[in-house]
């Protein structure tokens, strides 16, 4: 997670303490991404190292030491901001495997794997949909993380329903042999870790 | 209180060969301040389960209670006064009516019941005020946004003195942030004491839900069980 720029980011509104670093960090994504203390100051040191930040002197990293970001941090920063995360190549997906695998395995029902996980994945949505509810209109940064997370169970409830209907659809048509040899195509999506 | 009880439904359409079982054997009871999703695809059987519910058709066998009232005993009458005074509707493509104001449709479930147009009008104006729509309430359906419309809508839905909350994918064709609004009133609805049942394909909107039940050809095949805190997502130490 981005958290050595999303200090970078905080520090560019002016200079901060380590604890008040974290303190925004946490506020600002809505509380959702707890931060340790240590790992706020051993990400500054990093920073220092870089010369993305610059501290007010050689004293140790204490809560009375004060940040600053230099000007290749900014450009840094900017960069980041604008460069997206690469999406391209899906991880592996334990649930995508699962529900491939259980396809072919005697005595289990599909479906009801299927089940299993989708009723998982809404109970998920339901616990972070009270916790929009119970926030306050101003808590922006909440409301967009938990909207990040409800939109990313959203997308796997989708794709079991659609699993869920492909499959049935397959069960009760009957099987088309492919005119001409079978395809060999090895394909490339997916295989990468 | 047990708001709305369906127990054992069943609805067969058609005979013989064309014969189809929209519901089998279903069973859902709704507690007054309950908030219940039900999810399921396309021809699950999710619109019929609510038409039956707010008695706008029967049930081919099976039981529906509506405040502890068996609406089978009912008279034909009677039937028309619980959906006129205890049941609210929404449905997806809103349904208000063109050549009367905002104002005027809340009012009218009220007026069709017998009660006086000053006093229907009062609590229509009630009703507006707290979904936020005081400024609309002399706009006609047409002058309105799609979220302003489905908010004139939810409150025809809740006016007056109504126990049962009805609604078919109630935020439709509504962007994110206009369907979260819908939902987060339904759910107030619910909190300030109804019995609301949400039909919905789209888990986002039923999430907002206390319990969700998930339908499937006709058949209860499962629910969540009761929602465990939110706190329960921000533990450090919880597995994620």
């Amino acid at each position: 997670m981005g958290v050595k720029h999303a200090l970078l980011a905080l520090l560019s509104e002016g200079p901060k303490y380590g604890l008040q670093l974290r303190q925004e960090f946490e506020s600002r994504t809505g509380e959702v991404w707890p931060l340790n203390v240590g790992q706020v100051y051993t990400t500054l040191q990093r920073l220092e190292r870089d010369g993305l930040v610059e501290s007010d002197d050689d004293t140790d990293a204490g809560p009375q030491k004060g940040f600053r970001i230099t000007t290749d941090g900014e450009r840094e920063l900017a960069a980041w901001l604008r460069t997206p995360p690469d999406l391209s190549a899906p991880p592996r997906d334990e649930l995508v495997m699962k529900v491939l695998v259980a396809f072919g395995v005697p005595g289990i029902d599909v479906h009801e794997v299927i089940q299993a996980h989708r009723r998982y994945g809404v109970e998920l949505m339901q616990q972070w949909t009270h916790l929009k509810e119970d926030a306050a209109e101003h808590e922006v940064g909440l409301a967009l993380a938990v909207d990040a997370e409800l939109f990313r169970l959203d997308s796997v409830v989708r794709w079991l329903d659609a699993a869920d209907a492909r499959m049935r659809r397959a069960q009760t048509e009957p099987r088309v042999a492919p005119a001409g040899p079978p395809l060999r195509v090895r394909r490339r999506v997916g295989v990468q870790r | 209180m047990r708001t709305l009880e369906l127990r054992g439904v069943s609805k067969v359409y058609g005979e013989g060969t064309t014969e189809v079982h929209a519901l089998r054997a279903v069973n859902l009871s709704v507690e007054a301040g309950e908030m219940v999703a039900v999810m399921g695809p396309s021809g699950s059987g999710k619109s019929t389960l609510l038409t039956i519910a707010g008695s706008l058709e029967q049930p081919t066998t099976g039981e529906v209670l509506v405040g502890g009232e068996a609406l089978a005993a009912m008279s034909r009458n009677g039937r028309a006064r619980l959906r006129r005074r205890a049941i609210g509707y929404v449905f997806q493509d809103f349904n208000l009516l063109a050549g009367f104001t905002a104002a005027e449709n809340v009012a009218l479930p009220l007026e069709l019941d017998g009660i006086s147009a000053k006093a229907a009008r009062v609590a229509a104006m009630r009703a507006l005020d707290e979904l936020g729509l005081t400024d609309r309430a002399a706009r006609y359906p047409d002058e309105l946004s799609g979220g302003e419309r489905q908010r004139v809508a939810i409150a025809r839905a809740v006016v007056g003195d109504r126990q049962l909350l009805l609604a078919d994918e109630p935020s439709g064709a509504l962007d994110s942030i206009n369907a979260e609004a819908v939902m987060r009133l339904v759910h107030t609805a619910c909190r300030q004491g109804m019995a609301g049942v949400v039909v919905t394909h789209d888990a986002q909107l039923a999430s907002w839900a206390d319990r969700v039940v998930f339908l499937r050809d006709g058949r209860v095949i499962d629910q969540t069980a009761p929602a465990a805190g939110p706190d329960s997502l921000l533990e450090p130490s919880s597995k994620r």
